[in-house]
């Protein structure tokens, strides 16, 4: 776990994770709240508490007297929120270590065309 | 949520000393609390208070509503795993493990013999030959089965390997799971146990420094990192938890940033650091910093010296 952040925060963001992943789909069942603390070794409570977060998000729903259940079309809205998210999140740190280190734009953009896998480029 | 334990405003002297100090919170039920602080700061005292096995010398203690001193409902449900309990000398550990169950109404007797297995602890052999170790293991196992509605566990672990400690708390977290009570866990090892803990409270010198939820108290500070001037007007006149320097550099621990500030500091070119739980009583209840500003160098070293 991430310390800079409250673990029922990370915790959401692990399941939103297996949600884009694909590990957890649409319209399936999620562990339980105990299931996730007994696997995580946390606090039931914090676990309970990172599941309500995509509760309210309408991630995950619940059926009552069964447990909870990835909601339909979650996966392409999570998608979606965390390619708004992608360019304050990974581009513009990488742009600021570039510029420390005197990378130009170009030079960057040659980078991250030389590390993508071969299988991946258009 | 119903307030098990109800402490208001207790001290404890021995002596001339108050090994704890006008003490007031309140525990609620079914919850994972750890009750931190350094060796001596009072944590075994305030829970041999609030078991009934010490008098307090003011002030009001309601455990279940009622004072726990000679109080055989209350007794009932309180289970205090001590550090170093006191057995008969010719006790032997299936002794100990026959007599639990006359004290705990909810004692679970295939779950302790699931727990000796798992512990490995000998049933045949004398509590005093025990290993330190295994003795504390005995002590996990009657805390653990006992499913006191109030369990106390002080310094419950010491001697166990790191197999037996995962053990135990992997056992807690399922366990309490099934079984919902209240469980006061008292340590410093606070990395290994911060993320089981609901709630925490710190004590130090027999006060209560800190009674705040964990996931409040993780992530609420945040170490800067940086040049001197840059670093001490960012933090302007905010309170500091502790500070660290040497040279051109200083980190100061400061409380509750917004998201702005974060970014007005890494703009700044300062860097941000997180503080885990054990960091951050570390800096509450150390009570020193070390800055070695005087010795060191504040001129930047001259370019031609550094090739």
């Amino acid at each position: 776990m991430d310390e800079s952040r409250p673990i029922f925060q990370q915790i959401a963001e692990q399941i939103e994770n297996d949600i884009i992943a694909g590990a957890l789909p649409e319209e399936t069942q999620v562990p339980s709240t105990n299931e996730f603390a007994a696997f995580l070794r946390i606090n039931p409570a914090t676990a309970g508490k990172g599941v309500g977060l995509l509760v309210d998000a309408g991630v995950l729903y619940k059926k009552r007297g069964i447990g909870m259940f990835v909601a339909s079309g979650a996966r392409a809205r999570l998608i979606a929120e965390r390619r708004d998210r992608f360019r304050e999140q990974y581009i513009a740190p990488l742009l600021a270590e570039a510029h420390k280190l005197g990378i130009d734009a170009d030079q960057l953009a040659r980078l991250i065309h030389d590390t993508t896998p071969e299988e991946s480029h258009p | 949520m119903t307030a098990i334990v109800d402490v208001q405003d207790v001290t404890k002297h021995f002596g001339s000393v108050a090994a704890v100090d006008g003490v007031s919170f309140r525990l609620e039920e079914g919850k994972i609390y750890g009750l931190l602080g350094r060796n001596g700061a009072g944590k075994t005292t305030l829970m041999s208070l609030l078991t009934g096995q010490e008098f307090a010398t003011a002030g009001d203690i309601r455990i279940f509503g009622e004072s726990p001193v000679e109080n055989a409902r209350v007794a009932e449900q309180i289970c205090f795993i001590k550090e170093s309990q006191k057995y008969p000398d010719d006790f032997k550990v299936k002794h100990v493990l026959r007599m639990a169950p006359r004290f705990f109404p909810n004692w679970d007797q295939s779950f302790a013999d699931q727990l000796v297995a798992e512990f490995r602890v000998p049933l045949d052999r004398k509590m005093k030959k025990l290993s330190r170790g295994q003795f504390s293991a005995v002590g996990v196992i009657v805390g653990l089965a006992s499913r006191a509605p109030l369990t106390f566990f002080d310094e419950p672990y010491l001697g166990l390997d790191a197999v037996a400690r995962q053990l135990f708390y992997d056992r807690l977290l399922a366990d309490y799971a099934e079984h919902p009570r209240t469980v006061v866990l008292s340590t410093h090892l606070i990395d290994e146990v911060s993320a089981l803990l609901e709630h925490v409270l710190v004590i130090d010198e027999g006060r209560l420094l800190v009674d705040s939820p964990a996931d409040e108290l993780m992530g609420s500070a945040t170490t800067v990192v940086g040049g001197r001037d840059a670093v001490e007007s960012f933090v302007g006149g905010r309170e500091v938890i502790h500070r660290d320097g040497i040279g051109g550099l200083l980190s100061l621990t400061v409380a509750g940033l917004t998201a702005a500030e974060r970014a007005t500091a890494k703009a700044a070119g300062l860097e941000l650091g997180p503080v885990s739980l054990q960091q951050l009583i570390v800096r509450l209840t150390a009570g020193s910093t070390t800055d070695f500003t005087e010795n060191a160098p504040t001129t930047p070293i001259p370019e031609e010296a550094r090739a």
